[in-house]
């Protein structure tokens, strides 16, 4: 759609307008055959109309017009190719960095602008004025819709990554819809990202996502009791881990790593390996995981990372040490919006003997408003605290 | 649509003339200008006077004024341009990285609006 309109808000607004038409059709004649082709067909259609009034106009709509008048109409669905050129171009090296994540975000992944806001810890405000910035450079300074040559892929390999990565992180963990685990996100993150595999197999990072992505999805049927509330990876059932995806996942991580290539999908892929190779919870290398986000320090020294590797190095040499790391994180102003933060300092705290620093940690964590799933965690923990028996501290 | 690479450098970036350097950035400017033209993307392009050559035009109240410069505290000055016509922006960006400019300095790459009827 949008690369046939060459401007994303136009491809939107037909979208949407197509749909509608969409819900009056169907309900008076019933679903058609192929309900997406349906709706392409129709959203294209009507972005002609468009175009063929504006193309009165020099330039690139009657470029486009023309384009897509020859590429017309099967009514054959968004092909995968259609959706990789529009992640490239969301995630062009001439927008600015912060907006192609954002992008992509609303665009690819047609996350609501709130989410992706609390996804990359930013006002709303400003990822909305990013989203309308961005789309607007696209449109004014003629960035196709298409997947670049192969020589141009690597300079735009790094963006593209990212954004599939948040994509994946956000419905992993999603916010404020009340669900453990948002499948649709997750799913259409493998989808881009085994997408991007099939384009450019020999790129290391690309099969480190992948594997990543697949490791991490495996544990999803997990992750969820059946009230719906977060169940820890500790605690997970673990034969319901989905033993395809952890096997798949297992394999490509061994070929990327073979490759002598190292960068940080790879390496979270092998982090996430290390937790599918445990049986149980505490047959876990938690050495190695530590050692892991170590490496991984390295290419991303972000504050999150600092944090998995604090719980690492709380399970491998006990709860003070990693507590120690995880104090010096809390007074960094901008992490101190991030909920697992302060959730994973209380979990320590508890296991100091530290009850009511404790609780005021999970009160912290509360406060800023996390995902339904991860406030009923914190309550129950909280619960747990005050009927607990006097505190030993753990050594 | 149409762009414009506007070519910026320091006075002293970018080889000596006279030097061999030197000759051989002006074939790299040649060739790249070839480049464009036999693609058919090259509307115009040309170096410029440096900016002690430059008149500054303003009207104020309806009165014209004229001054010396500008004379910018900017490093980089505006040494030349080329005007492309191209399909879209990374093909101008791939013309534009064989301009020297990019190497010595760098090129600035903008769209121009596209005027509608009204």
């Amino acid at each position: 759609m949008a690369q046939l309109a060459g401007d994303l808000s136009l491809a939107e607004d037909c979208a949407q307008e197509a749909c509608a038409a969409a819900v009056a059709q169907w309900q008076r004649d019933g679903l058609p055959a192929n309900p997406g082709g349906w709706v392409v067909t129709v959203a294209r259609r009507r972005a002609l109309d468009h175009l063929r009034r504006e193309s009165a106009r020099p330039g690139k709509e009657r470029e486009a017009v023309h384009e897509w008048t020859a590429a017309e109409p099967d009514g054959s669905a968004v092909a995968g190719d259609d959706q990789l050129a529009l992640l490239f171009a969301c995630c062009h090296p001439a927008l600015d960095p912060a907006s192609r994540v954002t992008l992509t975000l609303r665009v690819v992944c047609g996350l609501p602008t709130a989410s992706i806001a609390r996804l990359l810890l930013l006002p709303e405000p400003t990822v909305a004025q990013r989203i309308v910035r961005a789309k607007r450079k696209i449109r004014d300074a003629g960035i196709r819709l298409r997947v670049p040559d192969p020589g141009e892929r690597p300079a735009r390999l790094a963006s593209v990554l990212r954004a599939v990565y948040l994509t994946f992180t956000e419905g992993h963990s999603p916010h404020g819809t009340g669900a453990v685990v948002r499948d649709d996100l997750c799913e259409e993150a493998l989808r881009l990202a085994a997408r991007l595999h099939r384009l450019m197999p020999d790129e290391p990072e690309v099969t480190g996502l992948l594997a990543l992505i697949l490791l991490t999805s495996a544990r999803s049927a997990a992750r969820a009791d059946q009230d719906g509330a977060l169940v820890l990876l500790a605690d997970q059932d673990r034969s319901q881990w989905d033993r395809g995806r952890l096997a798949e996942g297992r394999s490509l991580v061994e070929t990327a790593l073979a490759q002598r290539r190292p960068g940080p999908y790879q390496l979270q892929a092998a982090i996430a390996a290390c937790h599918a190779d445990a049986a149980t919870g505490s047959d876990t290398d938690w050495r190695q995981i530590a050692a892991l986000y170590g490496e991984l320090l390295r290419f991303d020294p972000s504050p999150v990372i600092e944090a998995n590797r604090a719980v690492a190095v709380a399970y491998a040499e006990g709860p003070a040490a990693g507590l120690a790391i995880l104090d010096t994180l809390a007074a960094s102003s901008r992490l101190a919006r991030w909920p697992q933060l302060h959730i994973a300092r209380a979990a320590l705290l508890a296991r100091c003997g530290r009850r009511e620093d404790a609780v005021a940690a999970y009160r912290d964590a509360l406060a800023l408003e996390p995902a339904d799933a991860v406030r009923q965690h914190i309550t129950s923990q909280i619960t747990a605290l005050a009927a607990a028996p006097a505190p030993t501290e753990e050594t | 649509m149409k762009y414009i690479a506007l070519l910026y450098g320091e006075p002293d970036a970018g080889p000596a003339p006279g030097t061999p350097e030197f000759m051989q950035m002006l074939g790299e400017f040649q060739s790249a200008t070839t480049a464009m033209a036999d693609a058919g993307v090259l509307v115009d392009s040309s170096p410029l006077q440096p900016p002690q050559t430059a008149t500054t035009v303003r009207v104020r109240d309806g009165e014209v004024q004229l001054s010396d410069g500008p004379f910018a505290e900017i490093k980089e000055q505006l040494g030349g341009y080329y005007i492309l016509d191209c399909e879209d922006l990374d093909t101008a960006l791939r013309y534009a990285a064989m301009i020297p400019s990019a190497k010595y300095g760098s090129v600035e790459v903008r769209p121009a609006m596209v005027m509608g009827p009204h």
